[in-house]
């Protein structure tokens, strides 16, 4: 497994979409330091920038990267190795790839900014930690998507509204049955369907390190309890956890009963 | 009024120094060993010196007009047994002495110093710790309290008391304290005519400062941070605020002002900063809000029902989560000529004023208003695309509170 990982990793870092990747997060890193001059105003444009758009890269990467080593996939399986290793292999090698685009372009600028000095070091700290985790989190939701379908245009299609769904469309369902059931308490039910968001998830665990906490805080005990303090970071960081480990897991499930 | 306190002082001063006025020395090996015994021997006039030293005395009663002084060190340690300085008397003067241990009560009101009744007292540079109340002060009038240190480490509100209170009372001058781990800094019941000014109360569980039932009063370039729930004024008019600020009422609960029935007041040059919410106005009636700084605070702005004829203008709102929370109808109160960070307009004309209004009221204030679970929304894409959806063109959002002239420049 590590050689596939190695080789993926090596292809991918020198590929050009990397290059372009790493290189619009780094003129983003220094546009956003060096014009605002605000630390912490420039953290929550990131964050607004990479809740976004770190799932979308990963969705289309995943996807366009199964489809296009297809024929190197075939000429893996015909050696005696394991499915598993194979597709568990590519996997790593691609999300650690994008997520080391994005660690390397936003870092390299808030270093020369000279972030160590600066009291913001953790709250970036937590928007990288929520961005890497966007990144494997949506490469292995398109990795499962990409094989399982063996059309790439459906396959494509899919990924998309995967996307969309999870950045978009859940939160209106969410604001709409929020609205719809005002009269009953929510504080629950909105919590946990917020655990069913991967882009909602690490939103407020970037919010809560920029404390805004005591706005939850605002609403109710339950989001007082839960949200004002670290139980919610540690509970937050568990379930991105969980969101990374099942998919992983159903990628190595399906591509061991999968046909070729 | 103030002429009469000047012309009191200088009589006061011109008496102790030529009538035969003398001063009575206390210390542990003196012949007067107590500063009750040093109290009683004091005839009108008279200066109580305390030397160094720590005196457990309690209920320490002045009921004639005399100076009391300290060294510095001068402590009466009230071994949570009673008040400590007890004062009846017109003209008394307190100065730097230090009282402790006031212990807590479920039925009487126990401070380190307590006044009843009287007029032109002077309390200062003192320091009271450890105090369940540290100044109570009862119908007194043309004092001066100043330069005070007050503190004490207060958990609960139900068991602890206020730095100063004063009930009914006019024309006190209240600055340069020093307030922390009480229950409110500063409170102010039936109190007219009176200035509060640099103080700074911090680290209180109620609030930095309470003013109840208070008319014609003024403070100013006071500090409030950290306090439970910030700076409470309520069922009060005519009153000056100006130059204070208040900052870091981070709770789930909290607000740098809260304004409830307040009739006449001028809110001006106030820095609010990393509160909750900055200002919470609840019925608040012909207020003058001008020249204040709302920086970073989670809701700049609440306005609650009967809130009529404000006047909200010339402000910067700089970085708030929600500029302005606003459910019920718009009245006649007036956003003008503020400068919003978030404002989005141009300037083609180069007059300094955005030519398109600035609605300060997003849709996704309104809908937390409406749900407040919704608040877990916030900064997501989608409420992004609804508060632009309404911005373009606004259907929830009350149409006509606008900034018709939203300053393209920060106000300095």
């Amino acid at each position: 497994m590590l050689k596939i990982f190695k080789y993926i990793f090596f292809d991918l870092v020198r590929s050009r979409w990397t290059y372009a990747y790493f290189l619009f997060y780094l003129a983003l890193g220094f546009v956003m330091l060096f014009l605002s001059n605000d630390v912490s105003k420039a953290i929550i444009t990131l964050m607004n920038v990479i809740v976004v758009l770190t799932p979308l890269v990963g969705t289309i990467f995943g996807v366009m990267h199964y489809y296009n080593s297809r024929e190197f996939t075939e000429l893996l399986l015909a050696q005696p190795m394991k499915r598993s290793t194979i597709f568990i292999g590519q996997y790593i090698g691609l999300s650690l790839s994008l997520a080391l685009s994005l660690l390397l372009g936003l870092g390299i600028p808030f270093l020369f900014y000279g972030l160590l000095r600066s009291s913001a070091i953790w709250d970036f700290g937590s928007l990288l930690v929520a961005g890497a985790f966007l990144t494997f989190i949506f490469v292995a939701l398109a990795y499962i998507i990409a094989i399982s379908n063996e059309n790439r245009i459906k396959g494509f299609g899919y990924a998309i509204l995967m996307w969309l769904g999870l950045a978009i469309i859940y939160d209106g369902l969410f604001l709409i049955s929020l609205l719809v059931f005002d009269d009953y308490p929510l504080d629950k039910f909105a919590l946990i369907a917020t655990m069913f968001n991967p882009i909602d998830l690490s939103r407020i665990l970037i919010l809560l390190k920029l404390d805004i906490s005591a706005l939850f805080g605002y609403t109710g005990a339950t989001f007082k309890m839960f949200l004002g303090t670290s139980l919610g970071m540690v509970i937050s960081l568990l379930v991105l956890c969980m969101w990374v480990v099942i998919p992983t897991w159903l990628i190595y499930r399906i591509a061991r009963k999968r046909d070729f | 009024m103030r002429k009469s306190i000047i012309l009191t002082i200088l009589l006061s001063l011109v008496g102790s120094s030529y009538l035969d006025a003398k001063t009575i020395e206390v210390c542990k090996t003196c012949a007067v060993s107590s500063i009750a015994e040093g109290i009683a021997l004091a005839s009108k006039n008279d200066v109580v010196l305390v030397k160094e030293g720590v005196y457990a005395e309690h209920d320490i009663d002045i009921s004639k007009p005399i100076t009391l002084r300290g060294e510095g060190n001068s402590v009466i340690d009230a071994e949570n047994k009673g008040y400590g300085l007890l004062l009846f008397s017109d003209s008394i003067t307190i100065e730097k002495m230090t009282v402790t241990n006031i212990g807590n009560s479920y039925t009487k009101d126990f401070a380190a110093i307590y006044v009843s009744k009287i007029k032109y007292f002077t309390i200062q540079n003192c320091t009271l710790t450890n105090v369940f109340f540290g100044m109570l002060i009862e119908k007194s009038h043309y004092g001066v309290i100043r330069h005070n240190d007050i503190s004490s480490d207060a958990i609960e509100e139900s068991s602890s008391g206020n730095g100063i209170h004063l009930w009914s009372c006019s024309n006190l001058q209240v600055d340069h304290n020093e307030l922390q781990k009480l229950r409110d800094g500063i409170y102010l019941e039936f109190v007219s005519e009176s200035k509060i000014e640099y103080n700074l109360s911090h680290h209180n569980i109620r609030y930095g400062l309470h003013f109840m039932f208070s008319n014609d009063d003024e403070y100013h370039y006071n500090q409030f941070y950290s306090n439970g729930a910030g700076v409470a004024v309520m069922f009060s008019k005519r009153l000056a605020m100006t130059h204070n600020r208040f900052s870091e009422n981070w709770g789930s609960a909290s607000y740098g002002l809260l304004l409830k029935e307040i009739y006449d007041a001028e809110i001006e040059y106030n820095t609010l900063e990393r509160n909750t919410i900055g200002i919470n106005a609840e019925g608040a009636t012909r207020v003058n809000y001008k020249h204040n700084y709302f920086l970073n605070n989670g809701w700049a702005l609440k306005v609650s029902g009967a809130c009529y004829a404000n006047d909200f203008s010339e402000n910067n709102f700089i970085n708030n989560s929600f500029d302005v929370s606003y459910d019920s109808k718009v009245n006649d109160n007036k956003f003008d000529h503020n400068y919003w960070s978030t404002y989005t307009g141009y300037d083609l004309d180069k007059n300094g004023v955005g030519d398109i209004p600035f609605r300060p009221v997003k849709l996704f204030s309104y809908i937390v208003n409406r749900t407040p679970e919704t608040i877990l929304l916030l900064r997501s894409l989608f409420m992004e695309l609804l508060n632009f959806s309404e911005k373009v063109s606004p259907v929830f959002t009350p149409d006509n509170l606008l900034d018709n002239h939203p300053s393209i420049k920060k106000f300095e």
